[in-house]
């Protein structure tokens, strides 16, 4: 992760997270950039729970590019009020979207089309703060956004970047083949005789991944369908303690600045959070003769 | 079973907005236990879409803190993409849509973006999430809030998710919203309804234990009251016990005694 991170994520980047919206966020890699310092950040997602609080809290972001930042569970997050209200630890830019129009601006950096148009955002301020979102005459002109980096985190890769990804997708997509490049993190690194066995599951052309990352538990405290539940007391704890920037700051130490890695942090980690009930799939058959 | 939250009617109201066989964008929080409870009494053959990418029938057999949370994926009747459950929402096949909302003004519209300038706010919420998407392209769709005063306000700084706008007949369709707009705010006092063809929201019922006057004084508009103004249906034993299986420990409903 330290690796993935200091090569292809450098200050001022473009960054796509939490495109799954809860599930499948990869904390892991929001703390490592935290730990790496990064700044002047523009981080772009739909709903990424409580990771975009985190880093905006951490002083790595200048931009957002988002439909929503702040706990799901719990309400508002505190650190995006700061730093949009105070200017604490830095002032912002918001570009806001919505779920739909973020995807939409995305899919059209994905196509190299222009623009996509539609009909959502009609009679909502949305569009007046944000430059990519233009209101025409009955449509709304939205304008291409390309992230440098997409960051994902998938139940299962082989080291050529072949994912293999389930549950509800979210904006992965997109934000994959929009980017310049994408990270992959995964729950397990298989040989590629597993993923080659089912392309129908593969998310994105290996030809956009840079980097594969094995990091069990990155998602934590999101879930990950089949590995891990939601962690609803952690994010408690961290709307609680994110009041204050002082109690951020505490919690920033104790579970990112003095955290090593992942591995370090997962001994810290309620174990019944793994899921233990597990669920497959019927196999599927893909003879050729 | 006689006593029971607030949170707990308003999960019971909200859940008879859903009409059977309809196709309900759900979202977060009270309306997907609203949802369980609708599926599970007289709405046996409605349909949830979560934005994030989920089609399913009858609700998850666990608790869950968000829509992503594994149990709601788990029989699903189709896991996708986000921008395929937006196309069915662009459609306008999606009948009833829930949003939630920090500040809603007397035209239902909704703001959950900024309060007070946008510059620099004396808020900052966390902004749409699917909350905007909803309130232009679903056929109709209905919001649920704490009511206070400070939060029914005689209009929104700035409209997040659009209602009836400045609430003249056929401001929706002047403005190409595809979708028919608010149909009630149900809160933790009162259900408010608004006119099929828009305008302004009329107190249609009041929760038992409260008064008309106590809604009045709660609101920040001069709220009018409907000729067939009553009291609010209070939760039935059956929905309780569905509420009360979908959030066992009262995470959304709140502290039972």
């Amino acid at each position: 992760m330290r690796e993935a991170v200091a090569r292809f994520v450098a200050d001022g980047a473009a960054v796509a997270m939490g495109t799954c919206l809860e599930p499948a966020i990869p904390f892991a890699a929001g703390h490592e950039l935290i730990r790496q310092g990064r700044r002047d950040l523009t981080l772009v997602g739909p709903i990424s729970d409580a990771l975009f609080d985190q880093l905006i809290g951490a002083g790595c972001v200048g931009r957002v590019v988002a439909a929503w930042v702040g706990n799901v569970s719990e309400g508002l997050g505190h650190c995006y009020r700061r730093a949009a209200e105070r200017g604490v630890p830095r002032s912002l830019e918001i570009r806001d979207h919505s779920n739909f129009s973020i995807s939409l601006a995305l899919w059209a950096a994905a196509w190299n089309a222009p623009f996509m148009p539609t009909r959502t955002l009609l009679g909502s301020d949305i569009p007046s703060g944000n430059p990519d979102l233009v209101p025409e005459d009955g449509w709304v002109r939205v304008q291409p956004v390309k992230p440098d980096v997409t960051i994902l985190h998938v139940q299962r890769a082989d080291a050529a970047g072949r994912a293999h990804a389930w549950g509800p997708m979210g904006i992965s997509e997109e934000a994959g083949l929009a980017a310049e490049r994408v990270i992959l993190c995964c729950e397990e690194l298989v040989p590629s005789e597993v993923t080659l066995s089912d392309p129908n599951r593969v998310l994105l052309p290996e030809t956009k991944v840079v980097a594969v990352v094995h990091e069990p538990g990155g998602t934590h405290p999101a879930p990950l369908q089949g590995f891990w539940k939601r962690d609803h007391a952690a994010h408690r704890e961290y709307a609680s303690r994110s009041r204050t920037a002082e109690g951020f700051a505490g919690w920033l130490r104790e579970w990112v600045l003095e955290m090593p890695d992942r591995k370090a942090y997962l001994q810290r980690v309620d174990p019944t959070l793994r899921i233990s009930r597990h669920l497959f799939s019927a196999p599927v058959d893909y003879g050729d003769e | 079973m006689s006593s029971y939250t607030a949170q707990e009617l308003m999960v019971a109201a909200a859940a008879r907005e859903i009409a059977d066989g309809e196709l309900v964008f759900v979202g977060m929080r009270l309306p997907v236990l609203a949802y369980g409870v609708a599926r599970s009494t007289h709405a046996p053959n409605a349909r949830a879409l979560f934005e994030l990418g989920l089609l399913r029938d009858s609700p998850a057999e666990a608790f869950l803190g968000t829509m992503g949370d594994p149990p709601n994926v788990v029989r699903a009747l189709w896991s996708t993409r986000m921008s395929n459950v937006m196309s069915l929402l662009a459609q306008g096949l999606a009948d009833l849509g829930f949003i939630g909302g920090a500040e809603v003004d007397r035209c239902g519209n909704l703001n959950t973006s900024y309060i007070g300038d946008r510059a620099q706010p004396q808020v900052k919420l966390p902004g749409s999430g699917g909350g905007a998407d909803i309130a232009i392209l679903s056929r109709r769709w209905v919001t649920l809030m704490s009511h206070e005063r400070r939060r029914l306000v005689e209009r929104v700084s700035y409209v997040t998710s659009p209602g009836h706008g400045d609430g003249t007949p056929g401001w929706r369709r002047r403005h190409g919203l595809l979708g028919g707009g608010p149909a009630a705010i149900v809160t933790t006092l009162a259900v408010m309804r608004f006119p099929p063809e828009g305008g302004e929201a009329m107190l249609a019922s009041v929760h038992p234990g409260h008064t008309v006057e106590e809604v009045k004084a709660e609101t920040a508009w001069d709220l009018r009251v409907s000729e067939t103004c009553g009291e609010t249906e209070p939760p039935s034993a059956l929905e309780l016990e569905q509420i009360r299986r979908l959030d066992p420990e009262g995470f959304w409903t709140g502290a039972r005694e």
